[in-house]
């Protein structure tokens, strides 16, 4: 019987069925990083327990690092704690870590793909719900908490019930200025931010045929802001080429019989889905959020939904308490919406196209007086590659400040944050209240281009407009 | 390590109104610079309970009336976003036993089940059948009955879901995995030896 990928890596992983019905699932690559695992760590001491298989576990650091300091201590002395304690925790149990030193640390879902730990067919989890990015590659990618983390470190398994599996088809071409952000943008606000529930999503069509690794990886990566615990694609050429030759890829003999393998591990044809759901990327416009979820969203030249015209009282509800919130005004267009920050980077939008593409556009231009600009690579290794082509040179010169790789603004847990109610134009992914730092800060989500074009502008703008953009 | 079974929670209830109330809510991120969970209750819906001043808001878990509260109720999709544990440590350790809701997001309801919080779905009409009862008389004993998925309170019963597997593991006190994943090294290692990224 023809079966889909996530079938096909479920099974083979699947150790046993535990008494409650779950299943026992076995974890080949597992994740981690300082925020979410010392607690697991500290629970596996009390229980005299060792990490399983120390070499499938890496670890990397990225949410509490300065973007604007390298060298320890850090003025934080709770970061330098945390840096410390994943410091020991890897010496301790003999597991990988990809610290600053190494030149390769980075977002821990931009560090496994980069060193080509990431891969088909595999099973991998994190203590972190965007762990679903790596279903770019076709590995079924799972977000965990911390005590399943222990699980994970001390029997490389975990407890787990079976998924339904969407299949999302985006067909035709998409217009010139809409990028991948905008297709994960468009999907949660036609799916709802919980429509995912009790799903994975194979996102496939001819978009995702056509799309890079990079930006299947921006899509994958904000599955769970639609609720989907996992979002995958199925590995084709483009995905074997990404991975030849990086630190972690198969090697020599070993390249063939991998992707031979690969290749096997894609949905059949003729497969069954739970559910299917077909999109025309025509109607797919440069999307921007206004409210407080990632489902929350209009095209740039459509107006601020309005209360009084929502359909359910539910509806109504949450567009008052979000208006409220982003202090905006119903019915009004979202362009020209004055911002003050303008954050460029994060695991959804932090890898070196996104700075490419920006770059290409702010050449010779300048940021708007009063506004806050900054670009931060997602890893190290993008850093690297973007000081290469000379980019940060272009963004420095354009007004961003260029900073040191982390998390940076997409969350609160390091120097980089909103201060008081000022607006963001970001390329993360939530704009939960707040989720970069000020507990009154506001985030509108968008693609890098068009934070560049607010960044240039000083008010929410048409990138296409600004740029002149038409590929 | 036997675990307590855990077929009902019995006490107060405290509604907190609203959908999609994720966990940078819960606990917002500046609060998680910790490398243990100890003390995470007392930030627990932080920004939604103070000023920056640190002076209250009005909110229910304010109020001095539904103080002692073990049971939350809430709205739609509760707890959705990260997948950090800080959630529901922290909603344990402010004195919380249960939550009740219309509907959870997965990772959040995953990790109250591994830490022995029952999550239970009710439908928004009895929701706010149970919150009216608390707002009249918030020394309103509520039952949630886990084993015969009910909550029972005032003279009402009401229906209350606790997913399959979810209720077998709490009521069997089977609900943090550990024990029964450490069972069977001999089965992992047989699957890892089948899978060829493993195996070399
Ligand atoms: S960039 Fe943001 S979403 Fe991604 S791992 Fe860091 S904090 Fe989480």
């Amino acid at each position: 019987m023809p079966k889909s990928l996530f079938e096909k890596v479920w099974d083979a992983h699947a150790v046993r069925t535990l008494t409650d019905g779950q299943t026992q699932l076995l974890v080949g690559t597992h994740l981690i990083h300082e925020v979410t695992s010392p607690q697991a760590f500290g629970m596996l001491r009390d229980l005299g327990l060792k990490v399983a298989m120390a070499h499938r576990t890496f670890a990397t650091v990225d949410h509490i690092v300065p973007t604007d300091q390298f060298a320890e201590p850090y003025r934080d002395p709770l970061a330098q704690a945390m840096m410390d304690e994943l410091r020991r925790n890897c010496a301790e149990f003999g597991i990988t870590f990809f610290d600053r030193a190494s030149g390769r640390q980075g977002i821990v879902h931009i560090v496994g793909p980069e060193q080509g730990i990431t891969q088909p067919g595999t099973t991998i989890a994190c203590g972190d719900s965007h762990t679903s990015t790596h279903g770019a590659f076709g590995a079924i990618a799972f977000g965990i908490g911390t005590t399943q983390i222990r699980d994970v470190l001390a029997t490389q398994t975990m407890a787990l019930g079976k998924l339904k599996v969407r299949r999302i088809n985006v067909n035709g071409r998409l217009r010139p200025g809409v990028y991948a952000k905008d297709v994960i943008l468009h999907i949660i606000r036609t799916l709802g931010v919980n429509g995912g529930t009790g799903f994975a999503y194979e996102y496939g069509g001819e978009v995702f045929d056509r799309f890079t690794m990079e930006e299947r990886m921006t899509v994958c990566n904000m599955s769970i802001e639609g609720g989907a615990r996992a979002g995958y694609v199925n590995p084709d050429a483009t995905t074997f080429a990404y991975l030849k030759g990086r630190p972690y890829a198969p090697k020599a003999a070993g390249w063939d019989a991998a992707v031979a393998r690969w290749q096997s591990v894609a949905s059949d044809p003729g497969c069954r889905y739970d559910d299917v759901v077909a999109i025309d990327a025509a109607d797919i416009a440069p999307t921007v959020t206004w409210g407080i979820n990632p489902g929350q969203g209009i095209a740039i030249d459509e107006t601020i939904p309005d209360p009084a015209k929502a359909t359910a009282a539910d509806e109504k509800a949450s567009i008052e308490e979000a208006l409220a919130y982003m202090k905006l005004k119903p019915g009004a267009p979202i362009k020209g919406t004055k911002i003050d920050v303008a954050f460029l980077g994060s695991c959804t939008n932090g890898r070196l196209s996104d700075f490419q593409e920006v770059a290409k556009f702010i050449k010779g231009r300048r940021v708007a007086p009063g506004v806050k600009a900054i670009a931060v690579p997602g890893s190290q290794g993008v850093g690297v590659l973007c000081v290469e082509l000379g980019l940060d040179k272009i963004f420095r010169e354009s007004g961003f400040e260029w900073r040191e790789a982390g998390c940076s603004m997409c969350l609160a847990m390091n120097p980089d944050k909103l201060v008081g109610d000022q607006l963001c134009a970001s390329s993360s992914n939530r704009n939960f209240k707040g989720r970069q730092g000020s507990p009154t800060g506001r985030t509108l989500l968008m693609s890098p281009l068009m934070v560049a074009a607010a960044a240039v502008t000083g008010a929410v703008a048409d990138a296409r407009e600004v740029f002149g953009v038409n590929h | 390590m036997p675990l307590e079974k855990i077929t009902q929670i019995a006490g107060r209830g405290v509604y907190l109104p609203g959908n999609d109330i994720d966990t940078d809510r819960i606990i917002p991120a500046r609060f998680m610079k910790c490398v243990t969970f100890d003390g995470l209750g007392e930030f627990l819906f932080y920004d939604m309970r103070k000023n920056a001043d640190g002076t209250d808001k009005p909110h229910p878990l304010n109020a001095a009336r539904f103080k002692g509260a073990t049971i939350l109720l809430s709205g739609a999709n509760f707890g959705c976003g990260s997948s950090r544990e800080h959630a529901p440590q922290a909603i344990q350790k402010y004195g919380f036993k249960a939550v009740v809701a219309e509907n959870f997001a997965e990772i959040f309801f995953g990790n109250c089940i591994t830490l022995g919080i029952p999550c239970a779905t009710a439908s928004r009409a009895d929701i706010a059948r149970i919150a009216a009862a608390v707002e009249a008389n918030p020394q309103t004993e509520i039952v949630l009955d886990v084993f015969r998925q009910e909550i029972r309170f005032g003279g009402q019963t009401v229906k209350a879901l606790v997913r399959d597997a979810a209720r077998d593991a709490l009521v069997n006190g089977r609900w943090d995995a550990i024990g029964e994943l450490l069972e069977d090294a001999a089965a992992v290692r047989a699957t890892a030896a089948r899978l060829p990224y493993l195996a070399a």
